[in-house]
């Protein structure tokens, strides 16, 4: 048959109504596939409208106690113990004058001098770690948690630089080659080269109705609950103590309280 | 055309060159991988043939949901719940990377990079 320029629209109209029809044909055989299949929240997860963490520093100040909290928290999230620079941290311990720079006094009480202060992310309400990511691979979760999703970050290290509190670490190499891989928890996963972590408010704990792991930890030193229920144990430990957060003038609001 | 035989020629090595592939395949025949089932579990979160064709989409929206989302129950479509989780539930039943993942991905030539963080059961170190 001669090609006429008939012929050629003829089948051209014809191949785009074609491509036109093709997606909704995949997308119904895909909807069969699956059939009523679907998501949900797990029946006994924990929820709030704003976590929040109060941490009393008077029963809890010591380099031992805190050391060992943060050993929990890095075993179950399998993150490494690098003796460099290039460490990995979720949760560590600080002087007065580290955690807390801008509030400092000539001459502080001998018994606030000598304590040690946990940090960890301070889980912020304007959270500039979010702001600046360019990728969405750390975001804030609508019941406050700023939460991270490894496989979208791409190492960029912009979070690192916004974030006031440094809660943050970067993996400069593979945090496998400083794990003992026949002693890591199997239930979490590692992280790979180039890619930034941080404390994740244990997100997978509360997911299954558990308690961070760091405050179930602590004796009682530590309290976790809804900032925004005036009713729940982190408003009344507010209310009924003197608290101070890391670097209010940065405006990001933190989540984490200390009380003095 | 004074070049013409030149040209030709070099066209023919040319496109020999470009299908030398499909040449040393010829007659070769595709099997296909004999992956090791789970004997503990009879049924999967979703029928085989939608499994086989597409557990990389299932997975990347439970990677969505969990994280995201906070939705870690999967209710699959005869109303069985599992927890969303690759390793806690997947791997569970399918306990051997090497005998199940790698049989198809090694033959398809793929390599996904889940296993950089995400920790299959003892054999892959
Ligand atoms: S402490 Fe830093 S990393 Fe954590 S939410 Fe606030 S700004 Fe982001
Ligand atoms: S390093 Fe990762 S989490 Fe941080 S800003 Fe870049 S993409 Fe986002
Ligand atoms: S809340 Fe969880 S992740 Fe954060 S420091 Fe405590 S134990 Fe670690």
């Amino acid at each position: 048959m001669k090609q006429s320029r008939r012929n050629f629209l003829k089948f051209a109209g014809l191949s785009a109504a074609g491509l036109c029809l093709a997606p909704s044909v995949t997308a119904l055989a895909s909807e069969g596939g699956h059939g009523k299949a679907h998501e949900v929240v797990n029946a006994n997860s924990l929820h709030a409208k704003r976590w929040a963490m109060v941490i009393d520093t008077r029963k809890l100040n010591t380099e031992e106690e805190i050391n060992a909290l943060a050993e929990v928290c890095h075993h179950i999230h399998n993150v490494p113990t690098i003796p460099t620079k290039q460490n990995v941290k979720w949760l560590w311990e600080a002087t007065y004058a580290e955690a807390f720079p801008n509030q400092e006094d000539n001459y502080p009480s001998e018994d606030v001098e000598k304590r040690k202060f946990p940090l960890l992310c301070n889980h912020c309400e304007s959270p500039s770690c979010v702001r600046v990511c360019p990728t969405k691979a750390t975001f804030k979760r609508p019941d406050g948690i700023v939460a991270m999703d490894y496989h979208r970050c791409i190492g960029c290290r912009y979070c690192m630089a916004a974030c006031p509190y440094g809660s943050r670490s970067f993996n400069f190499m593979s945090p496998r080659k400083y794990l003992d891989m026949d002693k890591i928890n199997m239930k979490f996963p590692t992280r790979m080269r180039g890619v930034v972590e941080k404390c994740n408010f244990c997100v997978e704990r509360l997911a299954v109705g558990e308690m961070p792991a760091c405050v179930e930890k602590s004796n009682g030193a530590m309290t976790f609950g809804d900032l925004k229920d005036p009713n729940s144990n982190v408003r009344k430990a507010l209310r009924e103590n003197f608290t101070i957060r890391r670097n209010p003038a940065a405006g990001t609001e933190p989540g984490v309280y200390y009380i003095i | 055309m004074q070049y013409g035989g030149k040209i030709i020629a070099g066209l023919v090595i040319f496109l020999g060159l470009v299908s030398l592939p499909f040449w040393f395949n010829v007659g070769g025949k595709y099997e296909q991988p004999k992956v090791e089932l789970p004997k503990n579990a009879k049924e999967c979160v979703a029928p085989i043939e939608d499994m086989r064709t597409s557990h990389m989409k299932l997975l990347d929206e439970w990677r969505d949901m969990a994280l995201r989302e906070g939705k870690r129950t999967y209710i699959s479509a005869d109303g069985k719940e599992y927890t969303i989780s690759l390793v806690n539930t997947c791997m569970q039943c399918h306990n051997s990377k090497k005998e199940f993942c790698d049989k198809c991905h090694t033959a398809a030539g793929v390599t996904p990079y889940c296993w950089d963080c995400h920790v299959p059961p003892k054999e892959a170190k």
